[in-house]
């Protein structure tokens, strides 16, 4: 099966039901030997019982960043390519990545008060992510707010591209400036500096939450084709000559 | 073996319960959402109304 096979909004109701299954169970197990191999990990020297909020908070940051991609790449395939799917895609993602920036802020708000002595400090990584955050809502009020389902897809495409410039600002606004957040220390040049006590649950984490969101996505591009199909029956109805 | 969170023990539960229950309440959305677009196809088909392509309006694979 090809991409252009995927255009057609049918065949991929159709791939997403068989898929979905296997996706949903690839991502409870994944979780539960995560969340298992978390329980377990040692305390950090430094951080204590509180490193375990690590295994949440990062998988959540990276993929609050990673569904802008995700969207990015789904924005030129609506100004660029004009793919059936690209908006459905960039409008199912937004809402899953509003809730993943959601739960870095608060995770690391979490985080930050035994740590830092504070929940929230405005310094570039926080600002930017709440920024990203904001941005999350604001295409999500963008589509809400214009009726027309082809102009909303332009302006929202538009918007994310525009928006796509904060994602390198919050990667490296911890080596741009003074922070209290601490610098990379898993995907930087020069490998991790995490122990692989630490950096095995992590990644299985990080796996799980992307399945999670695969998942999510999936599922929400499905009921935004239905949505798209309920419109367009409502229009054909209303178009029709009373008898 | 007995898992001791120490004095944070509160940063971290509350960490691990906001995330299962936006998670939750992210299925839960969608789960929702899926139910009501099928029902709205549902009663369409009911009424006769069928989509361009001659398919019944709640055909779904």
């Amino acid at each position: 099966m090809t991409l252009i096979d995927l255009a057609n909004p049918t065949r991929f109701l159709s791939l997403t039901a068989r898929i979905l299954p296997w996706l949903m169970a690839a991502t409870a197990l994944l979780l539960a030997v995560g969340l298992y191999q978390s329980a377990l990990a040692p305390d950090d020297y430094q951080q204590g019982a509180t490193v375990k909020i690590m295994f949440i908070h990062v998988p959540n940051a990276w993929l609050a960043m990673f569904v802008w991609g995700v969207m990015s790449l789904s924005a030129l395939g609506t100004l660029v390519w004009r793919h059936p799917l690209a908006d459905v895609s960039a409008k199912a993602a937004a809402p899953i990545g509003a809730a993943f920036t959601f739960l870095a802020l608060v995770t690391g708000s979490l985080w930050g008060r035994p740590m830092w002595g504070t929940y929230w400090e405005w310094d570039a990584r926080l600002t930017s992510m709440l920024i990203l955050f904001l941005m999350y809502l604001g295409l999500i009020a963008l589509w809400r707010a214009v009726e027309d389902p082809s102009r909303a897809a332009r302006a929202a495409a538009v918007l994310t591209l525009v928006g796509a410039i904060n994602i390198p600002i919050i990667k490296f606004s911890v080596d741009w400036w003074n922070t209290l957040h601490q610098p990379a220390s898993v995907l930087r040049l020069g490998g991790s500096t995490l122990d692989k006590a630490f950096l095995i649950p992590l990644l299985v984490m990080a796996v799980a939450f992307s399945l999670l969101f695969v998942t999510l996505h999936l599922a929400a591009m499905r009921n935004e084709i239905l949505r798209r199909r309920v419109r367009a029956l409502q229009m054909q109805q209303a178009s029709q000559p009373r008898r | 073996m007995t898992m001791s969170l120490g004095p944070y023990a509160f940063f971290i539960v509350a960490s691990y319960l906001a995330v299962a229950l936006v998670v939750l309440i992210l299925i839960g959305w969608i789960v929702v959402d899926y139910r009501r677009q099928t029902a709205r196809l549902r009663a369409f088909e009911a009424r006769g109304v069928t989509r361009r392509s001659g398919r019944g309006a709640a055909d779904l694979p």
